[in-house]
């Protein structure tokens, strides 16, 4: 019970704490754009030949002709009360479709996550349980490699090798097959929505669908997952406990896995936050390649186009999820190394 | 009766950058059943590659050249690890040095004792649980009920070591080997572990192999001593007849090198000029050098780390400050140094306060000279980027704003001789000196500014005890050339008597026993102190033998 209210505690404090950088975050972004060249009202009027007095008149209607410190209070007080504005490219309000895009990258990114550790960790193990030998070599090559090619080459290379050549994979677009339907959205994850609806021929087509992007991006996040999971794992096979659990004769099994990896995985949990937040936002053109409706394409189309609203939404929900992420990852680390709650 | 464990000429060498290096160069010896056996040698001797080596368990650069180790007469030199596995901990185990991280952090105490239950034997997880809090009453931990859910971060260093006995005899193997067991820890619990060892191996009639740089502790505990050097064993026999006659010339210096009860610094090193070079004579009544008053220090959660202590020091004086760890004796130190606040007293220095100085702007004080320190770890508290000169000059520059020239030079070289340093080391790094070289490079830089008290903080704790009555020989000379006052913060208590004039005896804060270091020996008036003089080892062949009685009865 002590447990538990402590750990309430700990993300209160931290929930609390992170306020002010999300705060700051909102003014930085919304002052940015309004310093960066190009004028929505421009964009946004009827055409090319539309009169000074129509875009002044857009201006006026959108608030633009105020000073900038009246337009950010004004932006402040409308997402304390969670509106976010309007997408003048969709004609919706940003957080519906952000509700509608962000699940598609959420899905898309637990996916090439758990791709990724699962290769990642084992990979690591390997190559720290024999330092120097030919499969510490093969491991190191193919996390260089999975760094040096961008996503958008291995994105295409992965559609023209299982899309083009072999046919194993479907039409690279979107979350699922046009003629198919969509699963009643219940979470907006489309496996989690099929497989609660169970309809599991619709499941191994989204499942189909999601692999090669979800491949893509988990190459790139490969190496620092690897890396890492070797550099601790080679740490920890060095300690004295570990010499202990050797000298009364515990299983190979059991010291390296129960011993080393359990300690080992404590940095590679940090890690995986921080590799997390950045594949959600960074992503971009992985959802560009595939047409993945996520938010990190909805984004740069807003960014393009000068449309204000979405991209500071974009911005603050990062920041929010990047605060999220960290402050789950600070809860299972304080679950995991008990030292982390004794203090 | 055949023996439980033989070595024959075993060679170990390990492969490092400058190709292979040879650890062990043909040692050999042999253990009956229930014997005790300490090997005892300085730092690179080899004594804790020969446990190494005996339980297979070398690192990958540590390879086996030759020899023979036989197990219960298995040949194991070259065994196999799936058949090393399940002689490890079943048949012989080890216990190593700093316990804390010999246990793994995320394990409870319970399933680490488990572990190694269900290693060898196909015995259900609650019987195993049983057992695991039966082999915690047997290491005599108190509430083993509670201690079984316990993280080793809960639990202190002698709490650690005894979850780590208990888990090295689980399984009741036939030989136990401690290596430096109880180094780190307090004397009192140095008493109660190593007494919980023998008790144990006595009982079950296990051997053991103590491996300790500790005459004293090897003597008091084993029945056979192998001395070693430089990677062999140059001198073996029972424990009363080595310490009694020693042969070789290398147990003979290590002996004479080892504080015992009644030794003095002229006992230790033999050979080396002692008498100072010129006494300084001081006009009788000055008043003390440094002055305590009823000084406090409250840590938070109203943890009263210093607890109204008063004591005076006079010009040239030396004091101990003796006490076990969390007795406030270092804690005490750093008040004296001016490093932390205090939260209560006052220190007078020289006939003024020194306790109104925060403990931020000390370093502008012109006191900040007058007092310096020798800290504990002499590899530790040097830069590593800074070469043995720039260590020394580093305070005169800091302190006296000396540039660099022939005056800094002249400074430095003459804190270097007056501390034993060879001119030749002044340009070389910490990691290119030895420790006892690092040692005078520390009391170099602490006598540079010509300070008027010096706090020492274990200055010896990391050296090998050749090594350290040198160096104690050195402190004992520069106080008296100098008439430079010392504070020696110490739990060695022989280290303290030999050099300390007074002595004061902390406990929970609290000064629980003070006065002249001879008269405290003699006759220790309170328990604690008391008990602190019986838990120090000693080398008194006479005074082991009835231990010895039970190990063999």
């Amino acid at each position: 019970m002590s447990v538990l209210s402590g750990i309430a505690r700990r993300v209160g404090r931290r929930l609390l704490s992170s306020i002010p950088a999300l705060l700051g975050v909102v003014v930085v972004t919304f002052v940015l754009m309004r310093v960066l060249p190009g004028d929505p009202a421009v964009f946004f009027a009827s055409g090319p030949s539309a009169g000074k007095e129509e875009i002044e008149q857009i201006r006026h209607q959108m608030g633009l002709d105020r000073p900038i410190p009246i337009q950010l209070a004004r932006y402040l007080a409308d997402v304390a009360t969670g509106n976010l504005g309007h997408s003048l490219t969709t004609g919706q309000p940003v957080t519906q479709d952000m509700e509608r895009r962000l699940p598609a990258s959420l899905e898309l990114t637990f996916t090439a996550l758990v791709i990724a550790l699962l290769l990642s960790v084992p990979l690591g193990v390997a190559a720290a349980l024999r330092p120097g030998s030919p499969v510490d070599h093969a491991v190191r090559m193919l996390c260089t490699l999975g760094v040096c090619v961008p996503t958008f080459v291995s994105g295409l290379l992965l559609i023209y090798v299982f899309y083009y050549l072999l046919g194993w994979a479907p039409d690279p677009t979107a979350r699922l097959d046009i003629f198919a339907s969509t699963p009643p959205d219940i979470t907006g994850f489309y496996l989690v929505d099929f497989a609660m609806t169970g309809d599991w021929s619709g499941w191994w087509a989204a499942f189909t669908q999601l692999l090669l992007p979800a491949i893509s991006m988990a190459l790139f996040v490969l190496a620092p997952l690897a890396r890492m999971t070797r550099a601790s794992m080679l740490a920890v096979l060095g300690s004295d406990f570990i010499r202990t659990a050797q000298s009364v004769g515990l299983s190979r099994r059991r010291v390296v896995i129960t011993y080393a990896l359990r300690n080992a995985l404590l940095p590679v949990l940090t890690i995986t936050g921080i590799v997390f937040s950045t594949m959600l936002g960074a992503n971009v053109l992985v959802e560009k390649v595939f047409s993945w409706p996520g938010v990190a394409s909805y984004a740069l189309d807003a960014l393009l186009a000068s449309d204000y609203a979405p991209v500071q939404a974009f911005v603050l929900l990062m920041a929010t999820i990047f605060v999220l992420v960290n402050v789950l990852i600070d809860v299972l680390y304080g679950i995991a190394d008990p030292r982390v709650s004794i203090e | 009766m055949t023996d439980l464990l033989r070595v024959e000429d075993l060679r170990v060498s390990f492969s490092t950058r400058h190709g292979m290096v040879a650890a062990l160069h043909g040692i050999g010896f042999a253990l009956k059943a229930g014997e005790t056996l300490g090997i005892v040698g300085e730092s690179g001797s080899g004594k804790s590659v020969t446990s190494l080596a005996v339980m297979r368990l070398l690192d990958r650069a540590g390879r086996i050249a030759s020899g023979r180790i036989v197990f219960q007469g298995r040949d194991i030199t070259r065994a196999k690890h799936g058949d090393l596995r399940s002689l490890r901990g079943a048949a012989m185990s080890m216990i190593f040095q700093n316990p804390r991280s010999a246990l793994n952090p995320i394990r409870t105490v319970e399933q680490q004792i488990v572990d190694v239950l269900r290693a060898h034997k196909p015995i259900t997880l609650s019987a195993a649980r049983a057992q695991a809090l039966e082999l915690l009453r047997a290491v005599l931990i108190r509430n083993p009920e509670q201690r079984l859910h316990a993280y080793p971060a809960e639990l202190s260093g002698g709490m650690c070591q005894r979850v780590m006995i208990a888990m090295a005899m689980a399984c009741e193997p036939a030989l136990l080997i401690a290596d430096e067991p109880t180094t780190g820890l307090d004397v009192t619990t140095q008493k109660a572990v190593m007494d919980l060892l023998a008790g144990i191996t006595a009982q079950r009639g296990m051997a053991m192999i103590l491996i300790t740089h500790d005459l004293g502790l090897a003597a008091r505990y084993c029945g056979e001593i192998a001395v070693m050097e430089r990677g062999l064993m140059v001198e073996q026999g029972p424990t009363a007849t080595l310490f009694q006659a020693p042969k070789h010339p290398y147990t003979q210096r290590l002996i004479a090198a080892s504080p015992t009860r009644r030794s003095t610094l002229a006992d230790l090193a033999q050979g080396e000029p002692v008498a100072p070079a010129s006494v300084i004579q001081r006009p009788p009544g000055t008043g003390p050098l440094l002055d305590l008053r009823h000084v406090l220090k409250v840590f938070t959660g109203d943890v009263r780390a210093v607890d109204d202590v008063s004591f005076s020091l006079p010009p040239g004086g030396s004091l101990g400050l003796v006490g076990e760890s969390g007795s406030g004796k270092s804690t005490l130190s750093r008040l004296i140094c001016r490093l932390i606040d205090l939260d209560g007293g006052d220190i007078i220095f020289q006939g003024e306060s020194i306790s109104a100085i925060p403990a931020n702007d000390f370093h502008r004080s012109p006191r900040r000279r007058d007092v310096q320190i020798v800290f504990q770890d002499p590899h530790d508290s040097l830069n590593p980027r800074f070469t043995a000169f720039d260590c020394i000059a580093h305070p005169l520059r800091r302190l006296e704003k000396m540039r660099d020239g022939a005056a800094l030079t002249t400074r430095v070289h003459e804190a270097a001789s007056r501390a034993g340093l060879p001119m030749d080391l002044l340009e070389r790094y910490p990691h290119q000196l030895s420790g006892g070289q690092k040692a005078r490079v520390g009391i170099a830089r602490a006598i540079a500014p010509r300070p008027r008290l010096l706090v020492l903080d274990e200055p010896t704790a990391a050296l090998d005890v050749s090594i350290q009555a040198v160096i104690l020989q050195l402190l004992d000379r520069l106080r008296k050339e100098d008439d430079l006052a010392m504070l020696f913060v110490s739990h060695d208590l022989n280290v303290v008597r030999m050099l300390c004039d007074d002595l004061v005896v902390l406990q929970h804060g609290k000064v629980v026993e003070a006065g002249p270091s001879a008269a405290v020996f003699e006759n220790p008036q309170s328990g604690y102190t008391r008990s602190l003089l019986d838990a120090i080892p000693h080398f008194d062949p006479h005074a082991t033998a009835p231990l010895l009685q039970v190990a063999e009865g």
